[in-house]
């Protein structure tokens, strides 16, 4: 019975809910560059979604097939169940945030965010309503007759967004929309476009360089390089499962050590012979059937660090080396450890007041073997 | 002690520079502008000369406004000043219409022949008006075609495109690109975006360029008269009036043009500054 329930929500969900945008095979070259290699990815309804990179990486491009500024060389775009590829912007149910927020100097906030409800001939008692309710949204209401030029950057942003939701499209287009912003700010907005993306039930496609950005604020993100989806899923899935070593490094810091496979590929807990001899465990899922040579990560907020007299913690994995380096954070003191093959490694320890290792100190390090991934 | 000795030399060179400042370069820069400003300031001066004979002198026979009353009084003269200002105001207009859109695709897009195009513009302003002048002429008698206000209006559309499309592109190129995909982003089709958007926001540009292919029409000699044929704009009949001497409302005329021509610039500064 309960078996049949889920299946039949399951394909409930499969048509209720369709992918908002759906790229499938999607190859954007530039002359002999490819600039977007061979993406295929979907966005459900009311996702909010990253695409997360290094600039130069194609985030940008991509997100300008979807709005309509690029042509895909090969590929499809979907948005719903329309092709879209060769739609051209204007006739595209998405809108975007720029980066530049690009707001029309000349036109007043009422003209700016009524630029896109007068361009489908709504009456003019909609369109005050309409602008009226999303300079609320954004949190400035009665702003209607004020010029571009006397607002702030954070303020200018808002009038972006309301621009660009008012219109209600099926997607909303954010590229690196924050980046203008100063710190205090672009935290203060992470929230807001959170709240609004939750207000307003609309799919957001977020482009960001910034991985703290896109972890706070995506259900969903998808981490590219050279043109290339390296790895998509949910913030924690890539945080804690980083499939390749790029992912690895770009979110967060990432410890790596090489090792070959000794047994258990593919079982439950599978061993791992590091450069150094030593053997640890680690979830045999992460490891494909036949690989031998492999790196074994773990993040540096993952690893204790215990001087090498004091019994071993029960059931982790532990390696020994020598503190080579030590900063003093605040809230953490952060450690490089030179350990097996002499690779230095991070540790971050939270500062609980307690005695600090010294330089030159042998010491133990130990993590459990499910904090353990391997690229 | 290399940095001690750095600032041991650079405290003399400083005092030089700023001796430098306080005489030197005053004077020089007030000796340069009272060269540009005294054949102007004199002609300023001499359209309140009297002049019984009606002809200019250059000596100073008493304050009058008489030649400003009298400013239209001679027909040949006025004739002149409206055929320069039709040539000026049509020969901008004519410009712009064909400069902007050549700033457009100079500035948005890349094809084939643009650096042609952008030869073509710079050979434009930088060759001599004689040669323009004479080419233009030997164009016309071999199309058999009447010289006259159309004639030197064509003649001046050519070397004005030019500093259209240069002071529009530039105005083009400074522009965030996003902005007209905002434009698109928000369902506006290119020429919806064009008038809505682009247009209102390059529009000080096209004045700015308007002005300057005004301002470079309406005291254009040479080309004019290669193609004038019998017509005579206000420079033609000023040169050919020198032979038999002066009417003072060449003096009145010279400074109202004179003076158009600074507010036409205050107004163009003040343009600019608005858009930037």
């Amino acid at each position: 019975m309960r078996v049949s329930y889920a299946v039949r929500e399951e394909e409930l969900q499969e048509t209720s809910t369709p992918a908002d945008v759906s790229l499938r095979n999607v190859v954007k070259m530039f002359g002999d560059t490819v600039a977007v290699d061979d993406i295929t990815l979907e966005i459900p309804r009311g996702e909010f979604f990253s695409l997360l990179g290094p600039s130069g990486c194609g985030k940008t491009t991509t997100l300008g097939m979807i709005g309509g500024f690029e042509t895909p060389t090969s590929g499809t775009i979907l948005l719903g169940d329309t092709d879209v590829s060769r739609v051209p912007a204007y006739k595209r149910d998405v809108n975007t945030v720029f980066q530049s927020y690009a707001l029309f100097p000349h036109l007043d906030i009422f003209g700016n965010i009524a630029f896109g409800l007068r361009r489908k001939r709504m009456a003019k008692d909609d369109i005050a309503r309409r602008v009226a309710e999303a300079l609320r949204l954004v949190d400035l209401p009665g702003y209607e007759r004020r010029k571009v030029a006397e607002l702030s950057g954070g303020q200018q942003q808002r009038i972006a967004l309301a621009r660009a939701l008012v219109n209600e499209p099926r997607v909303l287009l954010l590229d690196e929309p924050l980046g203008a912003l100063d710190l205090k700010l672009r935290k203060q907005m992470q929230t807001e476009l959170k709240r609004i993306q939750q207000d307003v039930g609309i799919t957001f496609l977020y482009v960001t360089h910034d991985q703290e950005e896109a972890m706070a604020m995506s259900d969903r993100l998808a981490v590219m390089n050279a043109g290339k989806v390296e790895q998509c899923g949910s913030p924690r899935e890539v945080y804690e499962h980083p499939a390749t070593r790029f992912v690895a490094s770009f979110l967060g810091a990432s410890n790596l050590i090489d090792g070959r496979v000794a047994s258990g590929a593919g079982a439950a807990l599978a061993e791992v012979v590091l450069s150094g001899g030593e053997r640890v465990r680690v979830p045999g899922e992460r490891i494909a059937q036949g690989q031998s040579e492999v790196s074994v990560g773990i993040r540096p907020e993952k690893l204790h660090l215990d001087p090498v007299e004091e019994p071993a913690r029960e059931g982790h994995n532990a390696i020994t080396g020598q503190v080579t380096f030590g900063t003093y954070l605040g809230v953490s003191n952060q450690y490089v450890v030179r350990g097996p093959g002499d690779t230095d490694l991070v540790v971050y320890v939270q500062n609980l007041g307690l005695r600090a290792p010294g330089i030159g100190d042998t010491v133990r390090l130990s993590w459990l073997p499910e904090h353990t991934f391997v690229v | 002690m290399s940095t001690a000795e750095a600032s041991v030399m650079a405290a003399p060179r400083e005092r030089r520079r700023i001796q430098l400042g306080r005489f030197v370069l005053p004077v020089y820069t007030w000796l340069v502008i009272l060269y540009t400003v005294i054949p102007i300031v004199l002609m300023i001066v001499y359209s309140f000369n009297q002049a019984p004979s009606g002809r200019l002198t250059f000596q100073w026979l008493g304050f009058t406004t008489q030649w400003y009353q009298q400013v239209f009084a001679i027909p040949d003269l006025t004739n002149s000043l409206v055929n320069s200002l039709i040539v000026a105001a049509s020969s901008s207009v004519i410009s712009a219409i064909i400069g902007t859109p050549l700033a457009l695709a100079l500035a948005r897009y890349r094809y084939r022949g643009k650096n042609l195009t952008d030869g073509v513009i710079f050979t434009n302003i930088a060759a001599p008006s004689v040669v323009v002048g004479a080419s233009l002429l030997s164009l016309f008698i071999s199309l058999n075609v009447n010289r006259g206000l159309a004639t030197i209006i064509i003649a001046h559309v050519t070397f004005n495109i030019a500093f259209v499309t240069i002071v529009v592109r530039a105005r083009v190129v400074g522009l965030d690109r996003s902005i007209e995909r905002a434009a698109y982003d928000l369902g506006a089709s290119p020429w919806v975006a064009f008038q809505k958007v682009l247009l209102p926001l390059i529009m000080p540009g096209i004045l700015a360029g308007m002005l300057l292919a005004f301002a470079m029409s309406i005291d254009d000699f040479i080309i004019t008269s290669f193609v004038a044929g019998q017509t005579l704009t206000f420079p033609l009949w000023v040169y050919g009036a020198v032979k038999v001497g002066i009417p003072p409302q060449v003096f009145v005329m010279g400074t109202l043009i004179f003076l158009a021509g600074v507010v036409l610039a205050l107004i163009n500064v003040f343009l600019q500054r608005r858009s930037a």
